[in-house]
């Protein structure tokens, strides 16, 4: 009906700050850092299928990671935690980034396989690569930013098939420890960004709600520094 | 039924929202023209030339043409720079200061499927001719009546200064692009960002990262300038005096209450300077409006003369007026 999200971005009336927790890969060490600054999180471990929690003075709403910056920019969640990739993918949300939360870190890389000159034989005789990725706007951004043609091929599910089976010349994508790539014969051509866990927060809620968001974000600066 | 589309971002209004917003636009245009504001109105299309020299965001309209002559011609983004151009054309002679209001709408750039407008309803005014701080306590008044008029009675008015870091940084001896991309963090709020690209500068010491740091997170009633003061530096010493002046001026109208100090705000457009406003609801997570003291854009169109103006996104007013209305369990007009 307007420029809100639909059915979004309205249901701040008050009562606890609204916190974004991560889902998958972050969830453990996001939940570390909570029961660090006094939040007990014993709830939102235990198996419960709940969504939502309150602890600590603040209602947990747990998401998939990827969906932090929708709920904290419409101002559904006051603040919350998420990847720098998801950020990087996501930058055209309004959100402020208040504070590098330093775990959870990982590469944004892009990898080929090993020994193979796919990448460069089609840069070099096509003038344009085919890659392959769950982050399109990272990967293009990356590569217009250094002056070279891609296709970027966006694919939802294990990125590392398509050049594989050539689909893709390569890949950009997120790395912790590069098993996964070395398992599926793949090396790292370029680091791309470094990614860590960030605290963000809705725009309005910074503002009106400025002592209870700073209040946090120095709690968690002191568990995390 | 066949369905026609219209292009995304583009919406028709239909009977039942269409009322509730005349209801809106009337309470507005009816505040402005009690403080003596009179209407105005200009047209949608202009010539690209002229909306360029607003400067910045808005020199870049998103949708230029050619007209039958070869003309290039471009749809506004906003109101200001076409009043602007309105009064050095028609009110250069005129007695000042000057009050105009209007309720018109603008077009931006979307991002494709965020539900953004590509055109929207704005509602504001410009007061030409009256400089800082009384002019911009004007504005805030005017702000706040119409605020009360919506049923917007908790909104919050954020209050800053567009030329602190630009001053801070050019004391600082940062300038070229590195400014520039410091004050695009400052604007996103990227403070990660921002507090790494301070710390790669040379001769930038780690006290006046903290410095840049903490300044822009200073936000609150007037204590926040003698906290801002702390800090030191000449930028900040001449950014909180002009902030203090407007407070006192706010106070002198009695329509300080409802002002925030808010050190950090930085709004993108290219042509505030000094005092510069942003307005939210606690009902909606986004900003309603905003605006500010813009002294150098009627320059631009060969007239010197100091100017401050609002506007307020009335779609989102309306979201927030729903809002509002249905936590105080009343009904919708």
């Amino acid at each position: 009906m307007s420029v809100e999200v639909a059915g979004m971005g309205r249901a701040k009336t008050g009562g606890p700050l609204k916190l974004a927790v991560p889902r998958g890969a972050l969830l453990d060490e996001t939940l570390d850092v909570l029961d660090a600054i006094g939040v007990d999180t014993s709830e939102v471990r235990s198996e419960s299928r709940s969504l939502i929690f309150e602890a600590g003075g603040l209602t947990l709403v747990t998401m998939r990671p990827s969906d932090v910056p929708t709920y904290v920019e419409a101002g559904a969640a006051d603040v919350g935690i998420t990847g720098k990739d998801v950020l990087l993918e996501q930058s055209d949300r309004v959100v402020y980034e208040l504070l590098d939360l330093g775990f959870g870190r990982c590469r944004m890389v892009l990898a080929g396989r090993r020994g193979d000159e796919a990448l460069g034989e089609s840069e070099r005789r096509l003038g344009m690569m085919r890659i392959a990725t769950k982050y399109p706007r990272t990967a293009e951004r990356h590569f217009e930013s250094t002056g070279r043609q891609v296709e970027v091929i966006e694919v939802k599910g294990s990125v590392e098939l398509a050049p594989l089976i050539g689909l893709a010349d390569g890949i950009v994508d997120l790395v912790a420890s590069g098993r996964t790539l070395e398992e599926n014969d793949l090396e790292v051509r370029e680091e791309i960004v470094d990614c860590t866990a960030r605290f963000v927060a809705n725009r309005v809620a910074h503002k009106l709600r400025a002592a209870e968001v700073d209040e946090l974000t120095a709690k968690l600066r002191e568990a995390t520094g | 039924m066949t369905t026609h589309p219209i292009p995304p971002g583009t919406r028709d209004i239909l009977p039942d929202e269409m009322r509730e917003l005349r209801h809106l636009h009337l309470a507005m245009i009816e505040v402005f023209e009690e403080r003596g504001y009179g209407e105005v109105s200009t047209p949608a299309i202009e010539y690209d030339e002229v909306l360029a020299r607003g400067g910045g965001r808005t020199a870049d309209s998103a949708y230029r043409f050619f007209d039958e002559r070869g003309d290039l011609l471009a749809l506004r983004s906003d109101m200001t720079v076409p009043i602007a151009r309105l009064v050095a054309s028609r009110f250069a002679e005129a007695e000042m200061p000057l009050r105009l209001c209007y309720l018109a709408n603008a077009f931006r750039a979307v991002r494709p499927q965020r539900g953004q407008m590509r055109e929207f309803a704005q509602a504001g005014v410009e007061l030409i001719g009256a400089p800082a701080p009384d002019g911009t306590a004007e504005i805030v008044e005017v702000l706040e009546a119409a605020l009360d008029a919506a049923g917007l009675g908790r909104a919050v008015i954020g209050l800053g200064d567009a030329d602190l870091y630009r001053q801070l940084l050019a004391e600082l001896g940062i300038e070229g692009e590195a400014r520039e991309s410091l004050l695009g963090r400052l604007a996103a709020h990227d403070l990660v960002g921002l507090e790494g690209e301070l710390g790669e500068l040379d001769g930038i010491g780690d006290e006046q990262v903290a410095t840049c740091m903490a300044l822009s997170q200073l936000r609150g009633g007037p204590e926040v300038l003698d906290e801002a003061r702390e800090l030191g530096g000449d930028a900040v010493e001449r950014a909180t005096a002009r902030l203090g002046e407007t407070l006192e001026a706010l106070d002198r109208r009695g329509v300080a209450d409802r002002v925030q100090i808010d050190l950090g705000l930085l709004r993108d457009l290219g042509y505030y300077s000094g005092a510069i406003l942003e307005v939210y609801d606690p009902a909606i997570g986004h900003v309603l409006g905003g605006g500010g003291r813009y002294d150098e854009l009627l320059k631009r169109f060969g007239l010197d003369l100091p100017a401050a103006g609002f506007a307020l996104y009335l779609e989102r007013v309306h979201v927030a007026q729903m809002e509002e209305e249905s936590r105080a369990g009343g009904e919708p007009r």
